[in-house]
């Protein structure tokens, strides 16, 4: 019997091509295996070969996405493969928004199944969880030996034309689809049971999880900007040369507040980026290309804008978690208001 | 952070590249910005161009800030 065949996805970073400063390559083809491929091949045995690995720079993806992926397409379409898998992604966002991204068009536009495997705050897991079978992660390449015997086990599933069980028996991020079936008792009694361990304290499971909303209405707009004071914040870590606060490259546990009174440009000798999700060498020779300090403070001069704020506010926003995140706006934005300011330009790499 | 920062009242402008992620995360006012790794810079040209090209966006972000909007908006930089 044939083997079924596989198309993989992966970035540079696990293609073995390089790190950061290779993250702007554009797609490219290889024969067999790739990385993690090695670990996928072994998971699904003998009935199936990764007969091409595509791999490609995550800033390339993020930055050309129609471009690559109309390549990637074009290859995938020529190889004509049974499942395309890509990454997994972990909580890297580039690569999981690129892996979710080409899965998403592989599916749609070729009729080609797909599964890809990400950590459930990866913003592309969030935009790609209901169009393509993600399995949930943990939240860094350590969680690889853990990730591809799931991903394995349910791409065989879906080679084999088995059906799919639900997200939690089978590991992926739920979908929001509903799928009637048989329970093995009837509603008013898993109803009393549900209530009676609610009454209890304990856990109970509901069978109608709410939705989560959290959307904010636009703020009005900024009526005078010849005297507004404005304030930048910015996810991109320019924190001054040294990094005094000693913000985390990634996973940021906090952030830093910076007095820029009276600097006109940031250079590289008194301003660096902390990040370390993207290459560092554009923002370190100008970190006016993160945080336009240069440009606000000539506007200043101009009297277009009535005040640039006397501090900046920086963290890096490089797999740092939303609470994490969540939690340093909101006293951030306290101290926005302590200083009077009207309206925030917030940057992110 | 655009959320939780707007949350408090501030209008604010995410300028970034992967505007879908901004999307996603709920900012309401977008300018797409360069590259990731020079959102407000392109290392490819001359720095007087660059300086320009900054403005431009910078402007694009200020006027961002002073259009009333119902719901999300990308502002593109024209």
């Amino acid at each position: 019997m044939a083997k079924y065949k596989i198309v993989h996805y992966i970035n540079q970073f696990f293609g073995q091509i390089g790190g950061e400063e290779k993250a702007d390559i554009p797609p490219q083809k290889h024969e067999g295996q790739v990385g993690p491929g090695l670990a996928f091949g072994k998971a699904l045995g003998d009935e199936c070969e990764i007969t091409t690995t595509i791999i490609c720079g995550d800033s390339y993806f993020g930055e050309n996405m129609e471009e690559a992926t109309a390549t990637i397409l074009e290859w995938v379409k020529e190889e004509n493969p049974d499942l395309f898998i890509a990454g997994p992604a972990f909580n890297a966002g580039r690569y999981g928004v690129a892996c979710g991204s080409i899965a998403s068009s592989v599916k749609n536009e070729l009729g080609i199944p797909v599964i890809s495997g990400m950590y459930i705050e990866n913003p592309g897991a969030d935009m790609y969880k209901s169009d393509v079978l993600i399995v949930e992660t943990g939240n860094s390449a350590a969680a690889m030996r853990k990730a591809v015997p799931v991903m394995a086990k349910l791409a065989l599933k879906i080679l084999h034309g088995e059906e799919i069980g639900s997200a939690k028996a089978e590991g992926y991020i739920p979908q929001g689809v509903r799928k009637n079936y048989f329970a093995e008792e009837r509603g008013a009694k898993r109803a009393v049971d549900m209530i009676i361990k609610k009454l209890a304290g304990e856990e109970f499971e509901t069978e109608y999880p709410m939705p989560i909303f959290d959307h904010v209405d636009p703020a009005p707009a900024l009526k005078d900007l010849a005297h507004a004071n404005i304030a930048i914040v910015t996810s991109g870590g320019i924190v001054p040369k040294g990094n005094p606060d000693h913000i985390e490259s990634s996973s940021a546990s906090h952030y830093g507040e910076y007095n820029i009174a009276g600097i006109d440009d940031l250079n590289s000798t008194n301003f660096e980026t902390a990040h370390g999700g993207h290459d560092p060498v554009y923002a370190n020779e100008d970190p006016d290309r993160v945080i336009p300090v240069d440009v606000l403070r000539q506007m200043e001069k101009e009297g277009k804008i009535g005040k640039l704020n006397d501090y900046y506010y920086s963290t890096v926003g490089n797999g740092t978690a939303v609470a994490s995140a969540k939690k340093f706006a909101e006293e951030i934005a306290q101290k926005l208001k302590d200083q009077n300011v009207d309206a925030v330009i917030l940057t992110s790499t | 952070m655009v959320k939780e920062i707007e949350r408090a009242g501030f209008p604010v402008v995410h300028v970034c590249t992967v505007t879908p992620i901004s999307l996603t995360v709920g900012a309401n006012r977008i300018v797409p910005a360069v590259a990731i790794p020079h959102p407000l810079g392109n290392p490819g040209l001359e720095r007087d161009e660059e300086v320009k090209l900054r403005r431009h966006i910078v402007d694009t972000a200020l006027k961002a800030l002073q259009t009333e909007v119902e719901d999300q908006t990308i502002f593109e930089v024209k």
